[in-house]
């Protein structure tokens, strides 16, 4: 496999033709088809076990499925509650939504870095990215979302003229620091959904490319890398999913708290 | 790497899902859970609720076992009392039988040997006549004699 990338451009080349996504369409309007095609598979995979486990929710013995979707809905419920005061039926869901779709996305990083790949290549696609979250387009989709809601509560709970005020003088509360703080709460707002998206491409990124490097490598060295690198990577991708999570969760929360 | 319209497939993707969980995953999961709890409170409570039943029921069935074992007690020593109360009857009843028979008995030997003494007395009477008799018939001064006889009576009279 690695042998077979360097016949057709070295290492760069099979570096690049693993990072490269299955696009259509031309300039802004090109559409990553591999990621889209994985996010949406992943998602209903989510909605297929969850809703399965939803409708034969019983208060009495629950089987294992059951069991498994409660588990993981009682520990999203757990950080919603401890981290979020106000009442909103929107902000757990959202946050079982992102913790479980991003998990699997992430996931997708496990699958040996050549399997699906080779299987497209297989069926005639040219270029084949797995890991959906290794696209900035599915981070930040996620949260320039989260980014939407954050200004939405900010506006329906504390009110427009509130929510104006309080960026045009917090936190210094004077006429002629108006400019400043304007700077300031635009950056920090701004920053939100950018570090949240950046973080969690960067990690899966990184993580992706770190697998592809120790596909170059000669054969009989390449378990002793990857294994540890895949079990750690578990950690990553458990946690990766967490911090998006407790975050989003936590920009909500302020969301709706006044200064 | 660069961002381009998958951003808003990515979105209204990221929507639907957000909009899913919540009408039709999140509220049947959550009300499962919550019944499930409300299910063990209440059987954490009426388990509460048995064991304090029991443990009052032991304490009657106590009380009743320790009634029970004071009355056969009771029973026992008015059953003993009885029989020692019927034995002594009985005693008496026969010491006083055997006093009884023995007076009679008593009384009865006094007869005897009083009609015995006087079946003697009058044999010897008898004989004493005969005696008397005899002698005279050898002697004769009856004058004498029959004054003997008749002091002889008098004394045996």
């Amino acid at each position: 496999m690695a042998t077979e990338a360097h016949d057709t451009g070295g290492a760069t080349g099979y570096i690049v033709h693993h990072l490269t996504p299955l696009s259509a369409g031309e300039g802004f309007w090109t559409l990553h088809v591999d990621t889209l095609f994985f996010s949406v598979f992943l998602g209903a995979v989510f909605l297929f076990f969850f809703r399965k486990a939803a409708e034969q929710a019983t208060s009495g013995i629950p089987g294992p499925l059951q069991n498994f979707v409660e588990m993981i809905v009682e520990f999203v419920d757990t950080q919603v509650k401890d981290s979020f005061h106000g009442r909103n039926a929107l902000i757990a869901p959202l946050a079982l939504s992102i913790f479980v779709w991003v998990f699997l996305m992430n996931t997708m990083d496990l699958l040996p870095v050549d399997l699906l790949p080779d299987v497209g290549k297989a069926i005639g696609l040219e270029y084949l990215r797995v890991v959906p979250s290794t696209d900035l387009n599915a981070t930040f989709g996620m949260s320039i979302s989260v980014f939407f809601l954050i200004i939405f509560y900010s506006l329906k709970v504390k009110g427009p003229v509130h929510f104006a005020k309080e960026f045009l003088f917090h936190p210094f509360d004077s006429v002629a620091l108006i400019p400043f703080n304007l700077l300031l709460n635009t950056v920090e707002y701004l920053a939100k959904p950018v570090s949240l998206g950046l973080r969690l491409f960067g990690n899966m990124y990184a993580g992706e490319l770190i697998f592809i490097l120790i596909a170059l490598l000669p054969w009989w060295i390449q378990p002793a890398l990857s294994f540890p690198w895949a079990v750690f990577h578990i950690l990553i991708i458990t946690l990766q999913a967490f911090i998006f999570m407790v975050l989003t969760i936590v920009y909500l929360s302020l969301a709706h708290e006044s200064h | 790497m660069n961002i381009n319209a998958t951003l808003f497939g990515q979105m209204v993707t990221f929507a639907l899902l957000v909009w899913f969980t919540m009408k039709y995953v999140w509220p049947p999961l959550l009300q499962a859970l919550e019944e499930r709890k409300k299910k063990i409170a209440d059987g954490l409570a009426a388990a509460e609720k048995g064991k304090h039943e029991m443990e009052l029921a032991e304490k009657r069935a106590t009380s009743a076992l320790k009634d029970a074992k004071d009355q056969a007690a009771e029973i026992v020593n008015l059953a003993q009392k009885r029989a020692n109360a019927l034995v002594d009857e009985s005693k008496e009843a026969a010491k006083t039988e055997g006093e009884r028979i023995l007076a009679n008995a008593r009384s009865e030997i006094d007869r005897e040997l009083e009609s015995a003494k006087e079946d003697l007395r009058k044999q010897v009477s008898v004989l004493a006549i005969d005696a008397a008799e005899k002698i005279l018939q050898r002697e004769v001064d009856q004058k004498k004699h029959k004054e003997i006889l008749a002091g002889l009576g008098k004394q045996l009279g």
